[in-house]
């Protein structure tokens, strides 16, 4: 048993595995099929999120048009920048380099830190044109008008899936946030080596999907409207 | 066999049971063993909590006025009976109890692939079934299981939020002991155990975890916009602010009824390790079995609207999910002609486990066979929403799947326990069972065809004779289920300790120590044969 | 088991009454698939207590030869079901494709289901609760709605069921063959008093339906009713009759198609008349501005109803006044 615990602290492998590969192997099932039961958990709300946009068309157009175009491609351009340091991240962890990926983690975090920054200027903003559905929804002036014509219960309609589907998009960033803090203090206790980096590469796998579903979701739900 | 009582502290070898003591040793345990006897107990509990609310209707229903509760009551007990019955006892139970038990001995293992989250699993199923238990204590739910909209979302004053938190939690659960299965089935198998050489016990939990990862995650995302709609008035679901009832019924049966075969499939493989065991023989069709567990897990994706045939839904889109659902039964038809073709020329025996595996096949036969009435259109017109569906899948999921789940329980008791219990009440306990569920359950489906509406807590006079006799049958079956609490639990202290093997069976489990130690085997084995190596194992099986 | 019980309670009634013409139909499907698992189930049961009895272990080192499995046996009984599943999903979906169209002369009744009655109207203005009076021999159509969650308006002695939607139409329809009160029950829970939402159909023969019909108290048709809905909520003000007003008009609008300002062209039915009074944003008429106000909260689904009559009378495709 003491046998297994020393292993454990040495090479970081769990005493239920027969060797590093085995747990590496079976790291890397386990995150992909989570991955899996995101795409499904995604896949819900996206599914419904069509559903109503081929109901009503006019509507979602016009919610669409609302959404600040220049923050969501910022934030697009933000995200494919954290999934290439994430990736080098663990490129580092692989070859060994501490303190690049300590680095590479943390600037993985600041480009995260400012996706989210930039989303709650513009959930701040929806406060402000007092479109935030039951809480604050009261449009008014231009943003009426190009809510109005599609009717205004189908575009609330509209931005309750924006909030459900962005906000369950920053929830799993705030916990990727988490997730990469974590990783930051074990890297800079040395804790992963060329033999052993399975953690980043989980987490990396993680922050890749969150990064993915936003891939979607940016043209889902600003760019569909068509107004160019 | 000695059947001296023997002193555990003094006599009994260090197995995982007795390897630590103390509450933080079992709270904060990475041992699968351990996890599976805290699921045991948690389920145990929602079991009785379940079966309560369920002697209260049918005590209600026994007079067509209804006297013994307001009918905003029993609309509340049906509504939790199916909660707590579905989600805390028949989702979890076999794989979260025989499952965590069995999977790391069935492949020779020493644990899981990832204890962590199994704790963790356990952990958020107690969560989740706490704020249900607060919802059903601070003034209940009223909605059914079903959670229709917009009755649930716009219309209901009772504690739905707190309900759908609490089975959102619990959905975690179940999704985290899949996803640890398929991972420790995967990559975690013993030397020589290849996949055709796996007991039919891992292929069903195989198949069952599939469903478990890949259908949950659709059941949080709906019941999370539904909780979004209750506590903020908007649209999503209900028509006056907006949004499709229709909806939330596609999205919710994308989930549930996967969430069907999630309960009947891990009986199904416990069925296949008893059968094998007490005929002495190797699971007839072995392959087409392995097969069929995974066409059903496949298949049942395919059938959800089935339960919205009298929705007004188009006539087209009816014809295909009826096609779907006819195939779906297919394979657990060729299941059963399996099971029942490896009795021929077996050796078999009556041993309590083997009660359970019979009945399982006959009541899971005629429930399933039930199904075809429903399958069909022009029938399940007539037969929605009424009796018929409540005997339907009460006898797929109580004559089915907690047949298979006390069978298990009965198998496999001794390599968990250590101890043995009297087979003669257990056999006793099989047959009340069984003859007090019949007593039920059968009146339910003339109930049915007559016309009586499900979910009525007060009726017209000519159903009465027919919901006294089910009435009565719940009593006897009652009286069933209490038995095997009571020797169990007896047995811990007081049965006579159980040998490696007490039923001469095959798979890795049986050569560990009953019960196993902590890490399960001193070196993990080789499997040189193939599964149910019954008549070639004639040295190395020991007959007890 | 069923033999069992058949045995023993013959005096007890295993089905309700047949009194619609779909309704021996439906019984026969019913007594098939019942001979099927009735075979089924005894086949299986048989089975397994022979297996059990003549296998039984005799001594205790008894070790059967394995028997791996039979590939002509697996063909046989995965062929077999596979054919007898086939069969009930002809003859199923062939019953229910026939019966989910209602023959055209139906009588047409109009439904609404609300917590915890149901609201019935009769073509020639009478008005129900709880009860719907029909004739002897003449099909009946019923155009449902709810005003509030879903129900469900069931017959078991016709076998018909449908759910009551709110914000839709759904429909179904029967030919009762005998006279005599038949339960109603609402079957899809809807709350509180879902098991006290019942009521019945009374089938008279034609002379004494007439009678009934003339005797109560009479209301206006559903066309007149929806005309005097129309005048009185202003929407003669914008819809003239001429088409020279801000809105379009609506004489020969029923069942026409129309162009849309999105470029979309849909059917004018009975969803999209509700559609366009509830919620008139979401389609617009090509060429008209989006001023028509919401009526939602204003008119009940019964006023509604009639307005769809009302706008049906002025003129369809088939010419039907």
């Amino acid at each position: 048993m003491a046998d297994h615990v020393n292993l454990e602290h040495a090479t970081g492998m769990a005493h239920q595995f027969e060797n590093l590969d085995q747990q590496q192997d079976a790291d890397m099932l386990g995150i992909w099929l989570f991955l899996v039961t995101e795409i499904m958990f995604f896949g819900g709300v996206f599914a419904s999120y069509a559903i109503y946009r081929w109901f009503y068309l006019p509507a979602f157009e016009g919610g669409s048009h609302i959404l600040d175009i220049r923050l969501g491609a910022t934030n697009t351009i933000v995200l494919l920048g954290s999934s290439l340091t994430m990736a080098l991240s663990v490129r580092s962890a692989q070859t060994g380099n501490r303190r690049a990926t300590v680095m590479f983690l943390i600037l993985t975090m600041i480009l995260g830190g400012a996706f989210l920054g930039i989303k709650g200027v513009e959930y701040h903003q929806k406060f402000v044109e007092h479109i935030v559905p039951s809480l604050d929804w009261a449009p008014e002036g231009k943003v009426l008008a190009e809510l109005a014509p599609g009717g205004l219960q189908h575009a609330e309609l509209y931005f309750i899936f924006y909030f459900a589907m962005t906000g369950l998009h920053a929830l799993h960033m705030i916990i990727g946030m988490g997730l990469l803090l974590w990783l930051v203090l074990r890297a800079r206790k040395g804790a992963f080596t060329p033999h052993y980096f399975a953690p980043v590469e989980v987490v990396g796998l993680y922050w890749h999907f969150v990064d993915i579903v936003w891939i979607f979701l940016f043209p889902l739900l600003y760019l569909i409207g068509g107004r160019y | 066999m000695s059947t001296a009582l023997l002193e555990p502290r003094v006599q009994a070898p260090r197995n995982y049971l007795n390897a630590e003591y103390g509450w933080k040793s079992w709270l904060f345990t990475l041992d699968h063993k351990r996890i599976a006897l805290l699921y045991m107990v948690s389920i145990t509990v929602f079991f009785l909590i379940g079966a309560s609310f369920a002697a209260l209707m049918r005590i209600q229903l026994l007079s067509p006025q209804g006297e013994l509760v307001q009918p905003e009551t029993y609309n509340k007990l049906f509504t939790l009976h199916g909660i707590v019955m579905i989600f805390f006892f028949l989702i979890p139970s076999i794989p979260a109890v025989l499952g965590n038990f069995l999977v790391p001995l069935m492949v020779g293992a020493r644990d899981l692939a990832f204890p962590k989250l199994n704790l963790l699993s356990w952990y958020i199923y107690v969560v989740g079934g706490l704020f249900t238990l607060f919802a059903a204590i601070a003034g209940g739910v009223d909605t059914g299981w079903t959670f229709y909209t917009p009755y649930s979302s716009t219309y209901s004053n009772t504690q739905v939020t707190a309900v759908a938190v609490g089975v959102f939690i619990t959905g975690f659960s179940s999704i985290l002991t899949g996803l640890n299965f398929i991972v420790t089935i995967h990559k975690m198998r013993a030397p020589g155990l290849t996949w055709f050489r796996m007991p039919l016990f891992l292929w069903a939990m195989y198949a069952t975890s599939l469903i478990m990862i890949l259908g949950t995650p659709v059941l949080a995302i709906t019941i999370f916009l539904l909780a979004i709609e209750h506590l903020f008035h908007v649209g999503i679901f209900s028509p006056a602010l907006g949004g499709d009832p229709l909806l939330f019924q596609h999205l919710f049966w994308f989930y549930s009824h996967p969430a069907v075969y999630i309960m009947i499939l891990p009986s199904m493989g416990v069925v296949s390790e008893i059968i094998a065991c007490f005929s002495r023989k190797r699971i007839f069709g072995y392959r087409v079995v392995a097969f069929s567990s995974v066409a059903i897990a496949v298949l049942g994706f395919l059938v959800w609207g089935h339960h919205m045939f009298v929705t007004g839904q188009s006539v087209y889109a009816g014809l295909v999910f009826s096609l779907l659902s006819f195939l779906v039964a297919i394979p657990s038809a060729i299941k059963v002609f399996n099971w029942t073709s490896t009795l021929y020329k077996g050796s078999i025996s009556y041993d309590a486990p083997m009660l359970y595996a019979l009945g399982f096949i006959g009541l899971f036969t005629m429930g399933g066979l039930t199904g075809l009435f429903l399958a069909s259109l022009a029938t399940d017109v007539h037969l929605n929403g009424t009796y018929f569906i409540v005997a339907h899948f009460h006898y797929i999921m109580v004559g089915g799947a907690v047949m298979g789940y006390l069978g298990g329980m009965h198998f496999w008791w001794p390599k968990i326990s250590g101890r043995l219990y009297p087979n003669g009440w257990a056999a006793f306990a099989a047959v009340i069972i069984f003859i007090g569920f019949n007593l039920t359950f059968f009146p339910q489906f003339v109930l049915g065809y007559l016309g009586m509406p499900r979910r009525y807590a007060f009726y017209p006079a000519e159903f009465q004779v027919l919901n006294v006799m089910s009435t009565a049958g719940a009593s006897v079956l009652g009286v069933g289920y209490l038995i095997p609490l009571i020797y169990f639990i007896w047995s811990m202290r007081y049965g006579p300790v159980a040998p490696k093997n007490p039923w001469g069976a095959t798979g890795l489990e049986w050569q560990t120590a009953s019960p196993p130690t902590t890490e399960n085997f001193a070196e993990i084995p080789v499997v040189t044969q193939e599964a149910y190596a019954y008549s070639e194992a004639e040295q190395e099986v020991n007959l007890g | 088991m069923t033999f069992l019980a058949l045995f023993l309670f013959q005096s007890l009634p295993l089905q309700p009454e047949q009194a619609s013409t779909i309704a021996q139909s439906v019984d026969h499907l019913y007594y098939f698939i019942t001979l099927v698992t009735l075979f089924f189930t005894c086949l299986i049961f048989f089975l397994i207590f022979y297996f059990m009895i003549k296998y039984r272990r005799r001594s205790p080192g008894e070790r059967p030869k394995a028997i791996e499995g039979s590939l002509p046996l697996e063909i046989m009984w995965t062929a077999i079901p596979t054919l007898i599943v086939a069969i009930i999903f002809i003859w199923s979906g062939r019953l229910y494709f026939q019966n989910s169209v209602a023959p055209p002369g139906s009588m047409e009744i109009v439904v609404t289901g609300k917590q915890w009655m149901w609201k019935v109207e009769h073509p020639e203005g009478q008005r129900e609760i709880n009860e719907l009076h029909v004739p002897l021999g003449r099909p009946v159509k019923l155009t449902m709605t709810s005003e509030d969650v879903i129900h469900d308006f069931y017959v078991p002695a016709f076998r018909v069921k449908k759910d009551v939607l709110p914000g839709r139409y759904t429909s179904l329809w029967f030919e009762p063959t005998k006279t005599g009160t038949f339960h109603l029950f609402c079957a899809q829970y809807c709350g509180a008093f879902h098991a006290g939402m019942i009521g019945s159909v009374v089938v008279m023969e034609p002379r004494a339906y007439e009678r009934w019909l003339a005797g109560g108290v009479h209301g206006e048709s559903p066309e007149a009713a929806g005309e005097r809905v129309f005048k009185e909520s202003g929407c003669s003000t914008c819809h003239l009759a001429d088409g020279s007003g801000p809105g379009p008009s609506l004489n020969g609008l029923y069942g026409h198609s129309v162009k849309l300002s999105s470029g979309q062209t849909i059917t004018a039915d009975d969803a999209y008349i509700h559609e366009s009074i509830v919620l008139p944003a979401a389609k617009i008429v090509e060429h008209y501005q989006p001023i028509m106000p919401s009526f939602q909260g204003q008119l009940t689904e019964e006023q509604i109803l009639n307005l769809i009559a009302y706008v049906r009378s002025l003129g369809s495709v088939t010419g039907k006044q």
